[in-house]
């Protein structure tokens, strides 16, 4: 008896079939990953297990029984936690307060905060986290969020664990640590299903895979039967090229200058004395552990934190250190964010309005100061189909959009506008392999019209095949920088965790 | 308080629920609610319903009356609605009517002999900016301090309605007459009549005309699209280099000006001078007005003219049905109450479906 069938399961949406025929099952202490496409149905497979969204065909039975699962509400009664690709915790309450919600134990009719506390710590140290639950959420870096958004489902006891898309927001290390969680959690007999789309990650640590496409079940294999590259065949129907390393050939004069740039918060330095530059048709990879200074150098280069000190060049041209970020999209700075939802998109506005966001006031959308719905309408569905976004029409709110699409409307809004350098921050976070090849491509062949990248990934896989060079960032320090082919794995590794290589000039 | 109205459209967009069929259901909801109300007292439901709807749409003059009460209640309806487009709850609007209202008296009365077309345009003017600057004070307070604009607006209403209050009974009122008023104003400040032996005013031909511009500045101009996005995701909108603190005072400042209008209106088209609190409360039904209309500017004309029709109906309910006017006010709060939780309505309609599957 399985733990969980779903039989035949159909979700249709206002002009697409999320979910056609759809049969999925798992055992009890098993990690199950489910592979697919962007938009190929993986989320909303799991929310209707969850009970977000109601089949409009198909059985679900659980431990053998059918069950109708109308709500979460139902879904946790009934063993189901889900931890979703957009984390749903509330900042300002402690970890422990957003733990034990909905669920709180009660001293009489109050809520009894030392009794939280007590129950969220042993049960933390059950699963061998290290947490403080009186911290805030808002304090906890991404990875810390996820551990919690764990715990609030197995503190409802839930026996049936949903995991979508936990991997794309941690560092390697963290992923480490979470697959260690989630091997201790399959020990104690749990069922986990584990949304991913880098390939590695399933052949690391699940026990078997299932196949999504185009809302249909391809089939489930078992990893140890199969290969990274057969999967990726078997998601996206043809052959995929991964990681594969193109260097520039043709490198020109220094097109983006950063110098002596140095960022305090209170009397800490955030990032301090760093020197960088982009030559014309170069990518140039920020290579660090998440937290070393990233965002905030992100945000100084796209005019939304104002350094304490920085010369910035692009080409002969100067931007002052008092510009808004309004005058680096208009100096031909690109900005593709590191968190879409966050700062990328706005979610419940129309695709239409979100391929315009940050060029709205530019002369080809508007006549007379009136914004030319038809060019932009136009242009809309132009990047949609360059940019192969999967979306029934331009005029939906970009929210209903799969994750990995939502990012394709980002990276089609700045390359559609020709910008003279592009900031990527986590450019394929949470996109399929296939779009993962096509955005790389796109990148390279942004590159190669003399153009320059500053990549920042959390994928050190991705640094390493895309960057022409390299910058190591330490504690908000340049700590190397070099030819990317000049560093060795275990020179990076070293780089990066602030220890010291023997020939660091380069 | 900008997330309520966040989790408000996602609950729409989570029900899979048209807004319209959620709309006219809770409305449904509070009339039935509403008649268990009247029949407790010992009134009949039915009765009661006959007389506001005879009160309001009955005859010529009772429609004309409901056009009468609705118009300022579209106006600051309309001003609630644009504050929440631009992410902020402008629970003001009443004070912002008032010192509107108070500019236009000044200016109707106080300036002589310019000919009507430009009497009425200045006068207006006088009243938008007057109403906008108000506001945008609390646009102000809110980038520049990080002040709570809920708090802010609630307490300068307090300063308006008390410091228009000073002006008209001591250093600005009319000498003839025993009433707190402001001088008349003059002919050439008044708003037309439809008909001479009623109220209604070419006001709400105004209030028409303010929610085109406004529906035109928001779907069609980049300022519209600004507001827009400050309202749904400031950090998005920080990001694309939209100068956020610019727009949440802009955003104040265009709410208070139709606030102020609609003060205007009443002044120019109804009172000719301004009399000392004039005003039961028609800036603070605005709340009510926008959120049954989930804050769509151009709908609330229509929600506007329902307000209308329940305040014009009060009065007949009284006359014929003799039931006192105030549980007709209970009816209204009923309607927002239901209206703007759809979840309480969403769950009372999923009990309904659940016993339809057994
Ligand atoms: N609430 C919704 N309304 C309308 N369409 C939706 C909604 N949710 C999902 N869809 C559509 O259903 C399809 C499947 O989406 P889903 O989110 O399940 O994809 P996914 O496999 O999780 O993709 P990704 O890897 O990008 O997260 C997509 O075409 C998406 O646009
Ligand atoms: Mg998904």
């Amino acid at each position: 008896m399985n733990a969980v069938e779903m039989h035949g399961i159909s979700k249709e949406f206002p002009g697409v079939k999320a979910l056609d025929n759809v049969d999925f099952s798992i055992n009890k202490g098993e990690i199950h990953a489910l592979l697919g496409e962007n938009g190929a149905g993986k989320s909303t497979l799991m929310k209707v297990l969850y009970g977000m969204h109601q089949p409009n065909m198909g059985t679900i039975s659980i431990k053998g029984k059918d069950v109708r699962i109308n709500s979460p509400i139902e879904a946790i009664k009934l063993g189901i936690g889900m931890v979703h690709q957009h984390f749903m915790l509330v900042p300002v309450l402690t970890i422990a307060e957003n733990i034990v919600a909905g669920a709180e134990p009660k001293n009489g009719l109050f809520f009894d905060l030392h009794k939280a506390i007590s129950e969220v710590d042993k049960l933390a140290k059950d699963v061998g986290f290290t947490i403080d639950p009186r911290k805030k959420v808002e304090e906890l870096s991404v990875g810390e969020r996820q551990r919690i958004e764990i715990l609030k489902a197995l503190y409802r006891g839930v026996e049936i664990l949903i995991l979508d898309e936990p991997t794309a927001v941690l560092t390697p290390l963290e992923v480490k640590e979470l697959f260690t969680t989630l091997r201790q959690l399959k020990q104690k007999g749990m069922s986990i299903i584990l949304i991913t789309h880098k390939l590695h990650e399933i052949m690391e640590v699940s026990d078997k895979v299932t196949v999504l496409r185009d809302g249909k079940t391809i089939g489930t294999v078992l990893p140890k039967d199969t290969s990274a590259n057969e999967l990726a065949n078997m998601m996206v129907g043809r052959e995929v090229k991964m990681g594969v390393k193109c260097r520039s050939t043709n490198v020109g004069d220094k097109l983006f200058e950063v110098q002596n740039l140095c960022l305090k918060n209170g009397d800490r330095f955030c990032l301090k004395d760093i020197n960088l530059y982009l030559r014309k048709g170069e990518i140039l990879g920020i290579a660090g552990v998440e937290g070393n200074g990233q965002t905030e150098l992100i945000e100084v280069l796209t005019g939304l934190r104002k350094p304490d000190k920085m010369c910035l060049k692009i080409g002969e041209h100067e931007i002052s250190n008092n510009a808004g970020a309004d005058e680096f999209i208009k100096s031909g700075i690109g900005h593709i964010p590191e968190d879409r939802g966050e700062r990328g998109l706005v979610l419940d506005m129309s695709i239409k309005n979100n391929c315009i966001l940050g060029y709205h006031r530019i002369n080809r959308f508007i006549k007379k100061g009136i914004f030319l719905n038809n060019v932009i309408g136009k242009y809309a569905r132009h990047l949609i189909k360059t940019f192969k976004i999967k979306a029934v029409n331009e005029e939906i709110h970009v929210g209903t959009l799969s994750g990995g699409n939502q990012q394709k409307v980002i990276i089609g809004r700045i390359f559609a506008q020709n910008p003279e350098v592009v900031i990527a921050a986590q450019p394929t976070r949470g996109v399929d392999v296939g779009a993962i090849e096509y955005i790389h491509h796109k990148m390279i062949e942004f590159r190669d019209e003399g153009k320059a990248i500053l990549l920042i990934s959390a994928d050190l896989d991705e640094i390493k095949s895309l960057s022409d060079r390299i910058v190591i960032l330490y504690k908000g320090c340049v700590v190397a920088q070099g030819v990317t082919d000049d560093f060795t794995d275990t020179d990076l590794g070293i780089l990066m965790t602030g220890g010291k290589i023997s020939n660091e000039e380069r | 308080m900008k997330s309520n109205v966040k989790i408000l459209d996602k609950l729409y967009a989570a029900k899979g629920i048209s807004n319209t069929i959620v709309l006219f259901l809770s409305l449904i909801l509070a009339l039935i609610v509403g008649g268990v109300f009247f029949l407790a007292n010992g009134y009949s439901p039915i009765d009661a319903y006959a007389a506001i709807f005879i009160g309001a749409f009955g005859s010529f003059p009772a429609f004309i009356m409901t056009l009468t009460q609705a118009t300022p209640l579209i106006f600051s309806g309309l001003a609630f609605a644009v504050a929440i487009r631009g992410g902020m709850l402008n629970v003001g609007t009443e004070g912002q009517l008032f010192i509107g209202a108070f500019a236009a008296a000044i200016v109707g009365a106080y300036i002589k002999g310019c000919p009507a077309y430009i009497h009425i345009p200045l006068v207006l003017l006088a009243a938008a900016i007057a109403g906008g600057l108000w506001a945008a004070l609390v646009g102000f307070l809110k980038v520049r301090f990080g002040s709570n604009e809920v708090i802010t607006t609630i307490m300068l209403n307090f300063v308006a309605i008390n410091l228009t209050g000073y002006l008209v009974n001591y250093p600005l009122k009319n000498p003839e007459g025993m009433m707190a008023q402001t001088k008349p104003i003059f002919d050439s400040a008044k708003l037309p009549r439809f008909f001479s032996q009623y109220q209604l005013s070419a006001a709400i031909l105004l209030a028409a005309l303010t929610i085109a511009v406004i529906a035109f500045i928001f779907y069609k101009t980049p300022l519209g699209y600004e507001i827009e996005v400050t309202g749904k995701n400031k950090r998005a909108a920080e990001t694309a280099g939209i100068k956020i603190d610019r727009v949440v005072i802009i955003t104040m400042f265009i709410s208070g000006a139709i606030a102020g209008l609609g003060g205007a209106g009443q002044v120019m088209g109804i009172n000719h001078s301004f009399i000392d609190g004039f005003s039961p409360g028609y800036g603070f039904e605005g709340v009510a007005v926008s959120a049954l209309v989930a804050n769509n500017p151009v709908l609330t004309f229509f929600s506007g003219i329902l307000f209308g029709a329940i305040k014009a109906g009060a009065i007949t309910v009284n006359r014929i049905a003799h039931i006192p006017m105030d549980f007709v006010f209970v009816i209204q709060a009923l309607v927002v109450i239901f209206v703007a939780s759809p979840k309480l309505v969403g769950s009372i309609l999923n009990i309904f479906k659940k016993k339809g599957d057994k």
